[in-house]
């Protein structure tokens, strides 16, 4: 705890230091926050969610807050559902037929037209759906009947691509812009919105005893949640948040069993020397020099891309990478001085030497490069999340990367969704090496003295 | 760096040389040749490496098997008297047809005996056909493929690595000097930027340079219309390549300059140094013979290290910028799942691996002269 404290005391003085140590901190804050929020399971069913979870998300849209940086708002998505609203006018015309009329009504402000216009159904019957007669009323008065369409269960009615209305009503305009154009400029080439109250009255009859429908209109705005959403309407918070406990554990896990076990087996080899060491050396120096990517790559392509044998992997492959040759020279010193000299005197066995006065003589040595090897393990899953090969089940930083590249986010002016992940990712990057560099400098005697 | 090796030879040492130049040539040759037989060992174990995982998942062979079974269906289909025997006497035809095919290849006899002859094809770089890609002139032999888009790599590549080995050893040269100055700590702050490799740089970039400002392409090699004349050519290339090179140098440039600056700092503080200053040396060749001279092999390797891992990110970084090199078409190969296009680069990356590494332990040989000594001990 002292030397904890001690070791604090000296970091203080590096402002590279703390900041980084601010930062690894806010991330664990963050990964913990996301672990409690949405549980691992839920997690991965959101991310994996057909487009149902999200069906009311817009797709590719930026997030909310980009609003408070301009001055005309972009819309936000509207949904008005007739399940709401609790006393609906009912008329009923024979036994089992009945109407009930309901009106869904919004305020738009916006200077621009949605994204898109559906109406989803939700139908209760046994055999006949009931049938929706859809009209859309303007500030200015105006009625457009819209497709008379049947309430299945799950329905769906997408207006804004109906192709009829577009041709009948408004002249081959497209009716996200006709439903809300000035009537006057909706052939100019550049329509404006008609800005007030809508409504769309729903007349739903069902043809059953007991039978009910209901509809719910989804105005889909230009903006989405905090972060945004994908191709796949997912709200990408929820692959932010998410990122950040998988990326640490993955960085961390990686150089815990990187750096621990060829600490070890550097230990090892230098204390019985001989052939052990010899053979430790031939396979390091093979190793180093083997196409570690194209490797990873292969079995990335061939066997699994479950995140966590890739990582058991890039741990196997790594063990005998060039930090083995540092270790060795660093234990060279260790072997000879006189406390082991001491130990052997009182009749210390291979193992409690090594153990015992070996390894715990150089760890903190060791620290300053287990800092900053942390962040190349998660910018490695990244790089092979970003060829495609990412764990298809969960959301990782470098999957929403890749999702974002294939979409062609970067042509197309897509962000946010790039910017995201992206920065997130050199943010760790930063906070990790930036601790790592500023404990090389305390733990390393020889650049003290410099 | 070679001229450096032979005119700036410490003194002790020409005379050595002079005296009996075939030990010293010698030392050098013997030293070349282990260092070479070693490497083809390395390749080779690597090559044996991806033909494992490659039939450990049982593609090449099931491939190999599958494309069999499909030449002797056609066959079966061309032939009129047979198909109008039963079926059992046809399936019973094509098992045999099969299974005289596939000992012809050798294909019925131990995996293990099979790896060895798939070894062999690998290293003398018989890498067969493509299952889908192509090269551009149409040929679908892989090792076609592979060299029409090598020289894309090797430019790229090959400017990036000696650009940011020049600039790193100048620049941590010049900064040990002013050591503690302004832009000393300025540059060994951006250090930690090396935590994020190239195409995470490239990113940015082509955000800022090609989508905001759009001075400079998104990717790719060359103009649409490719340019006719050479000079044109060139130029365009040189355009398309600024964007990656800035990439590889943010990422690559401040470690290498902080872990050198680091080398030469404890150089300079060694006593021959102060000698040679109480001697009133002048400071340009108190760092070049005094200071970078010694530093140089470790420099050296510390390069060979970094460019090993600058070979694997080039993949990346290649694909972010559509390169058209080696790194994208690995990419494609695991988008199309070329299965032999895959193991193809694979050997191709071992070999160029090595090949570097080979070079750069003959300039380390030339540089430092324990080797031609032969007082080399393990590096």
């Amino acid at each position: 705890m002292r030397r904890l404290k001690n070791a604090y005391a000296t970091l203080k003085q590096y402002p590279s230091a703390v900041g980084g140590l601010a930062v690894i901190v806010l991330l664990i804050a963050l990964s913990i926050y996301a672990v409690i929020s949405i549980p691992y399971d839920k997690a991965v069913f959101l991310w994996r969610g057909s487009e149902d979870i999200w069906a009311e998300n817009p797709k590719y849209a930026p997030p909310v807050w980009i609003n408070l940086f301009r001055s005309e708002k972009l819309p936000e998505t509207i949904v008005r559902d007739t399940a709401d609203i609790p006393d609906k006018e009912q008329e009923v015309i024979s036994s089992t037929i009945a109407r009930t009329t309901a009106i869904l009504e919004f305020d738009y402000p916006y200077k621009y037209f949605p994204n898109e216009i559906t109406i989803f159904f939700d139908g209760d019957y046994s055999t006949r759906a009931p049938q929706v007669a859809l009209t859309w009323i303007t500030p200015d008065g105006r009625e457009i009947p819209l497709k008379t369409a049947s309430a299945t269960r799950n329905g769906r009615y997408s207006v804004w691509s109906d192709r009829e209305l577009e041709r009948a009503a408004f002249g081959g305009v497209g009716p996200a812009i006709g439903l809300f154009a000035d009537p006057d400029t909706l052939h100019d080439p550049q329509p404006v919105v008609l800005q007030g109250t809508y409504k769309l009255r729903v007349q739903m009859t069902t043809f059953e005893e007991g039978s009910t429908g209901d509809a719910k209109l989804v105005v889909f705005g230009q903006v989405a949640g905090l972060a945004g959403t994908d191709h796949r309407r997912r709200d990408l918070t929820v692959g932010l948040l998410w990122g950040a406990p998988i990326a640490l554990s993955f960085g961390l896990l990686a150089a815990v069993g990187a750096t621990a076990i060829s600490f070890v087996i550097a230990g090892i080899g230098t204390w019985y020397g001989g052939w052990i060491d010899a053979a430790i050396q031939r396979i390091t120096e093979v190793n180093m020099q083997l196409p570690f990517l194209p490797i990873l790559i292969l079995i990335g392509t061939f066997y699994t891309t479950s995140i966590w044998l890739l990582l058991a992997v890039i741990i196997a492959l790594s063990i005998f990478g060039a930090q083995i040759k540092t270790y060795r020279a660093m234990f060279m010193q260790v072997k000879n001085s006189p406390y082991i000299e001491a130990a052997r005197a009182y009749g210390a066995g291979n193992w409690r030497i090594i153990t015992r006065y070996m390894i715990p003589r150089i760890a903190p040595v060791l620290i300053p490069g287990f800092v900053i090897s942390i962040p190349s393990y998660v910018f490695l899953e990244a790089s092979l999340a970003l060829l495609g090969l990412g764990d298809p089940t969960l959301p990782t930083w470098g999957k929403m990367l890749n999702d974002s590249y294939d979409s062609g986010a970067l042509y197309k002016g897509y962000y946010w969704w790039v910017l995201e992940p992206a920065i997130l990712l050199v943010v760790t990057g930063l906070g990790f090496s930036m601790l790592g560099f500023a404990l090389d400098r305390v733990f390393n005697p020889r650049l003290r003295g410099l | 760096m070679e001229q450096d090796a032979s005119s700036d030879v410490m003194p002790t040492e020409k005379r050595k040389k002079r005296f009996r130049p075939p030990r010293s040539l010698l030392m050098l040759g013997r030293y070349t040749l282990m260092r070479g037989f070693a490497l083809i060992v390395v390749v080779a174990v690597g090559v044996y490496l991806t033909v494992m995982i490659a039939n450990m998942g049982g593609y090449v062979d099931e491939i190999r098997k599958g494309e069999i079974r499909e030449k002797v269906g056609m066959e079966v289909r061309a032939n009129r008297d047979l198909l109008r025997k039963p079926a059992s006497v046809i399936n019973k035809y094509i098992e045999e047809r099969v299974a005289i095919e596939e000992k012809r290849l050798g294909l019925d006899k131990p995996f293990l005996m099979r790896s060895f002859a798939y070894l062999g094809n690998a290293l003398s770089l018989n890498l067969g056909r493509a299952e889908r890609m192509t090269s551009d002139s149409g040929s679908s032999e892989v090792r076609l493929i592979i060299l029409e888009r090598l020289p894309n790599s090797l430019a790229l590549f090959g400017s990036a690595s000696v650009i940011n080995f020049l600039l790193a050893v100048f620049l941590a040269l010049f900064l040990s000097r002013r050591y503690g100055s302004v832009l000393d700590r300025a540059i060994i702050a951006l250090a930690p930027l090396s935590a994020a490799p190239p195409w995470f740089y490239g990113i940015f970039l082509i955000l800022i340079f090609a989508g905001i400002f759009g001075i400079l392409p998104y990717g790719g090699m060359l103009d649409a219309p490719p340019p006719v004349t050479t000079l044109g050519y060139v130029l365009s290339v040189m355009k398309h390549m600024v964007l990656p090179l800035m990439a590889w140098l943010i990422s690559g440039v401040f470690i290498a300059i902080y872990t050198w600056r680091t080398f030469f700092l404890i150089h300079s503080s060694e006593d021959y140094v102060e000698l040679a200053k109480a001697k009133g040396l002048g400071s340009r060749m108190l760092e070049r013979r005094y200071i970078l001279r010694p530093a140089l092999p470790t420099v050296i390797t510390n390069f060979a290290l970094m460019i090993i891992a600058a070979w694997q990110g080039a993949i990346i970084t290649e694909t972010i910028f559509s390169w058209p090199g080696l790194g994208r078409m690995y990419y494609n190969a695991i988008g199309q799942f070329d299965t032999p296009v895959i193991i193809g680069l694979t050997v191709i990356y071992a070999y160029l691996l090595a090949l570097t590494v080979f070079s750069l332990d003959i300039v380390y040989a030339l540089v430092d002269p324990r080797v031609k000594l032969g007082a080399e001990g393990s590096q």
